[in-house]
């Protein structure tokens, strides 16, 4: 008889993809710009440290939030017997006006439609418990984040059916491709519950436009029992916030509210990202759903947020004067930084995907493969991580159909570790071209055909304004 | 539409446990503002101690100001998320469960996996040993909540095991062999045992011979042995504390490999709002597994960083573990002597933050509809919300689990005034010369005095 679960036996958590193994060369060799300048530098995590200054400065500010005092009194017991799975409603409310916020004040939240979780692991985990029976699927655009392997199916039993995007339309989703995903799941004999976007999106960094929100709505409309859950966990690292389109706003305009469609998009949220928090374990659920609501709720129990941390985050995001400005600079500094890398790797002649949001550019090194295979990559990864020591994030990680993109971190380091490691990457794509331009040239020679040099911009995917974006919104 | 674990309502909340609590919250009990309210004696929370926390922060405030020697530590701290725990928060917590234990063992942080709560522990530790259509066995009566955190999502089934008031409760071979038969019967596979030492409901600590029986059986059976020892720092009174772990060692099981423990700070401490639990196992795969599961549900960091501090100041542990338990053993007592005056007795206990206590002769029927109506009740008209038998599994009307760490002593006062008050009439006409004796009357008055007699001989006695 087996002495563990299947769970604890298998290897459906998901860690032994290359993203997880990326973190731990790292570890071994952690670059310090002053005990280990000669280490890997982390470009595969997806953190926001642009902004502590921000919330040092309020803490320092507001001393009684970290102290259990409200109004100079201790609260320390009623937040130590505290352990209410509706969460603490100051916290609750503050937080539905801070997503509100993030949305321009487009859409409104009710504290009550708001489940609290352990972080947003918690909260897709969740979700899935309380949508989906093992068996079932849910269909996700590629590329998507790794770990939604290990959130989404592993205790759950869900499994995931991608909906392959590609390159080619700027990883967007079509009607085909989820037609396709739909098609293969029911090959399967997999029963779909429904479509899990990111958005904005992790790895890409772009925002949902309404032409895919219409396909998805449509998509779930058609479909009776089918949900649509939209992880919204980088909705404040959008460059520019009249950009961002929540699925809440959709169905508002689409004049959705009234009609059981409400009831099957749910939301996702989190202060990892747009705070910075990680190590807090801050998530949200959001539905119109009571029931979802709920059950969740009582699973809430299995990943409670700390009241000590309920209570500080209530403190600093009922302060508005506080969440306006740091939202407002946040997306300031994201936008700048991202900036600085992508023309950094312009200059080298690497593109990125046009993005506006997110802590990290999707990377095209397409043209630095020896072959266009997963092979290739994988070769062309394990260079950059032990060569270039650049730990970043290969596209086959995230499940993406075309080798040669990998997913580049900025928002994870200081301004001048960026230079460095865009130093780096430059003597290694100056190096290999001159191998290369030999191979071409050699090539040329035999075939007499010619091929674009490395370092041609493209202008289709370098873009800094966002006009263009609106254009092909409407 | 949703899954089935949504619409089946097996997440077990719908029994009386949480129903007390609804009431309750309509009409809580407040020494000046609701003197009239329903005193809540259903909920294991131990309020006795939080003076010398806080006393620890106002000595220490860089810790809850995020600071260390000046230095701001909140940057580390907001992106501190590894589940491997925090070194200095772990190495605190081996200190201080080696301490409760009277440092007669040692706790390898290796070891630890760090979990929102112990409820988060308790599941995910199911999700490691066992699968859906599974089985544990777990001695009845048992804590309520397990029914949803062993059972709801892991799809796992809890086969009792069942122990009777009239050896105390103890656990047998015959009981244990029995229902491992009866798991077999209904087709489930056995995968371990799971107890709760010191016990909830019953706030009796399981005995060595008890531990040394448990793991010769899940030895023989080769099946896990959980043991669930969240309340380990409430035993104020002998026998001392035994941990599973220490009569492994004496058995030479310690490297068995299917021997975990469960703990929390929620009732030690006092901080169930905070979430800190933990699992703690000799077995590397199921430690691996289950550091993975436990990004699920992760520590706080700031959490994490305020109690290491706290945990690693041993002159504070010391004092607070000597201090608490003193507490509790004297709030325990009022609460024995204040029944005892009402004429009712409770099972003899020696830890925990409540105490099991008889109230049969007081049913009109030995049945569980009669212990349902005396809950209502003792819950609307008593005004004291208790937490019935029945909604711990246990086998026999008539016993409650009442809890005494969770109120001021004036509230305790009350509820026991209330109970005199109460059970009074019931006395008086045993004695007085009322005629109009019902059925129900001459059995309580027999009952009755059948239980005055017992109350002066061995078993209730040596309350100290």
């Amino acid at each position: 008889m087996d002495l563990f679960s299947r769970k604890a036996t298998c290897n459906s958590h998901g860690q032994d993809s290359s993203y997880f193994l990326g973190w731990e060369e790292y570890e071994k060799n952690p670059y310090d710009v002053i005990k280990n300048p000669h280490g890997i530098i982390q470009m595969g995590l997806a953190e926001n440290q642009l902004c502590f200054d921000l919330l040092e400065s309020w803490l320092a500010q507001n001393p009684d939030a970290a102290c259990f005092k409200r109004d100079g009194q201790s609260i320390f017991r009623e937040l130590a017997l505290f352990q209410d799975y509706h969460g603490l409603s100051s916290f609750k409310n503050a937080l539905a006006n801070f997503m509100s916020e993030n949305r321009g004040n487009r859409v409104s939240f009710d504290s009550n439609n708001l489940v609290l979780t352990a972080g947003a692991t918690s909260a897709n985990e969740t979700l899935m418990f309380c949508l989906a029976d093992p068996g079932d699927a849910f269909l996700l655009p590629t590329p998507y984040y790794p770990g939604f392997d290990r959130d989404l199916k592993w205790r759950t039993g869900v499994e995931i059916i991608p909906i392959q995007c590609s390159s080619t339309n700027g990883f967007r989703i079509t009607k085909l491709a989820l037609e396709e995903a739909y098609e293969q799941a029911k090959k399967l004999n997999l029963n779909v519950k429904g479509v899990l976007i990111t958005n904005p999106s992790n790895p890409l960094g772009t925002t949902t436009t309404r032409t895919e929100f219409s396909i998805l709505l449509d998509f779930i409309s058609r479909n009776k029992y089918m949900h649509l859950v939209s992880d919204e966990i980088y909705s404040g690292t959008v460059f520019n916030s009249s950009e961002f389109i929540s699925v809440m706003e959709i169905l508002k305009n689409k004049q959705l509210e009234n009609t059981d469609v409400f009831n099957r998009v749910h939301i996702v949220y989190s202060l990892s990202k747009d705070l910075g928090l990680p190590g807090f374990r801050v998530g949200a659920i959001y539905s119109n759903d009571k029931d979802v609501i709920s059950a969740a709720t009582k699973m809430s129990s299995f990943g409670l947020v700390s009241s000590q941390t309920q209570y500080l985050l209530s403190s600093l995001l009922s302060d508005k004067k506080f969440s306006k400005n740091y939202l407002r600079e946040n997306q300031k500094r994201l936008k700048n930084r991202q900036r600085k890398l992508v023309s950094g790797l312009a200059a080298m002649g690497i593109r990125s995907l046009k993005s506006n949001a997110g802590l990290f550019c999707w990377v095209d090194m397409r043209h630095l493969l020896i072959s266009k295979t997963f092979e290739a990559e994988k070769h062309l990864w394990k260079e950059i991580v032990y060569d270039v020591k650049l730990n970043i994030s290969p596209g086959s990680s995230c499940h993406c159909e075309e080798p040669g993109w990998f997913r580049v971190c900025f928002a994870n380091m200081s301004e001048d570790t960026l230079k460095l490691a865009l130093k780096r990457l430059k003597k290694f794509v100056d190096d290999g071209n001159s191998k290369r331009r030999y191979h071409i040239s050699e090539s040329q020679r035999l075939k007499g055909s010619t091929k674009k040099t490395m370092t041609t911009v493209s202008n289709w995917v370098f873009r800094l304004s966002f006009h263009d974006r609106e254009a092909e919104e409407r | 539409m949703l899954s089935s674990k949504v619409s089946s309502g097996s997440h077990g909340e719908d029994s009386s446990y949480f129903l007390g609590w609804q009431e309750y919250e309509k009409n809580p009990f407040h020494e000046t503002l609701n003197p009239n309210g329903i005193v809540q004696m259903g909920l294991a929370e131990n309020q006795l101690s939080f003076d010398l926390i806080e006393a620890w922060l106002e000595e220490h405030p860089e810790v809850l100001g995020l600071k260390k020697n000046e230095e701001s530590v909140f940057r580390r701290l907001a992106l501190f998320q590894d589940y491997h725990g925090m070194p200095d928060f772990k190495n605190a917590l081996a200190k201080f469960m080696a301490k409760i234990r009277g440092n007669k063992m040692k706790f390898d942080t290796s070891k630890m996996v760090l979990t929102a709560g112990s409820t988060s522990a308790n599941e995910t530790v199911m999700f490691c040993l066992a699968d859906p259509g599974d089985a544990f066995l777990i001695p009845a009566p048992y804590y309520p909540g397990f029914d949803r955190d062993l059972k709801w999502r892991t799809g796992v089934e809890i086969v009792p095991i069942r122990c009777v008031s009239s050896n105390g409760y103890k656990i047998t071979e015959v009981a244990l062999e029995e229902a491992y038969e009866r798991a077999h019967k209904l087709k489930l596979n056995v995968r371990g045992v799971l107890i709760t030492n010191p016990s909830n409901p019953l706030g009796t600590s399981t005995t060595r011979e008890e531990l040394d029986l448990l793991l010769t059986f899940t030895s023989s059976k080769n099946i896990h042995m959980v043991s669930d020892e969240i309340y380990s720092g409430t035993v104020f009174y002998s026998p001392e504390f035994t941990s599973i772990l220490e009569v492994a060692k004496d058995k030479n099981m310690d490297l068995d490999k299917k021997i975990h423990v469960v703990y929390s700070l929620s009732k030690d401490l006092g901080l169930p709002g905070f979430r800190v639990g933990l699992i703690y196992s000799d077995n590397e795969e199921v430690v691996s597994a289950a550091t993975k599961m436990s990004s699920f549900g992760l520590i706080s960091s700031q959490t994490q960083h305020l109690l290491a501090n706290l945990l690693s100041d041993e002159i504070f542990t010391t004092n607070y573990l000597e201090k608490n338990r003193k507490r509790l053993r004297e709030r325990r007592d009022r609460l024995v002597m204040g029944l005892k005056k009402a004429g009712i007795g409770c099972l003899k206990s020696n830890a925990g933050l409540f105490c099991w206590v008889d109230l049969r002769h007081l049913l009109n029927s030995n049945t569980f509809e009669s212990e349902h109506s005396l809950w209502k009740k003792i819950v609307c008209e008593v005004g004291i919300n208790i937490s019935p038998g029945s909604s711990c599994h246990c086998d026999e009307p008539g016993w409650f689990r009442v809890c005494f760490a969770n109120m001021s002593d004036q509230a305790l006062d009350v509820a026991m005034e209330r109970v005199k008050f109460f059970v009074e009439p019931i006395a008086m006409s045993t004695y007085g010369g009322n005629q109009k004796r019902t059925m129900w009357d001459s059995r309580r008055r027999s009952l009755i005095n059948k239980w005055v007699s017992k109350l002066s001989s061995g078993n209730y006695e040596s309350e100290r």
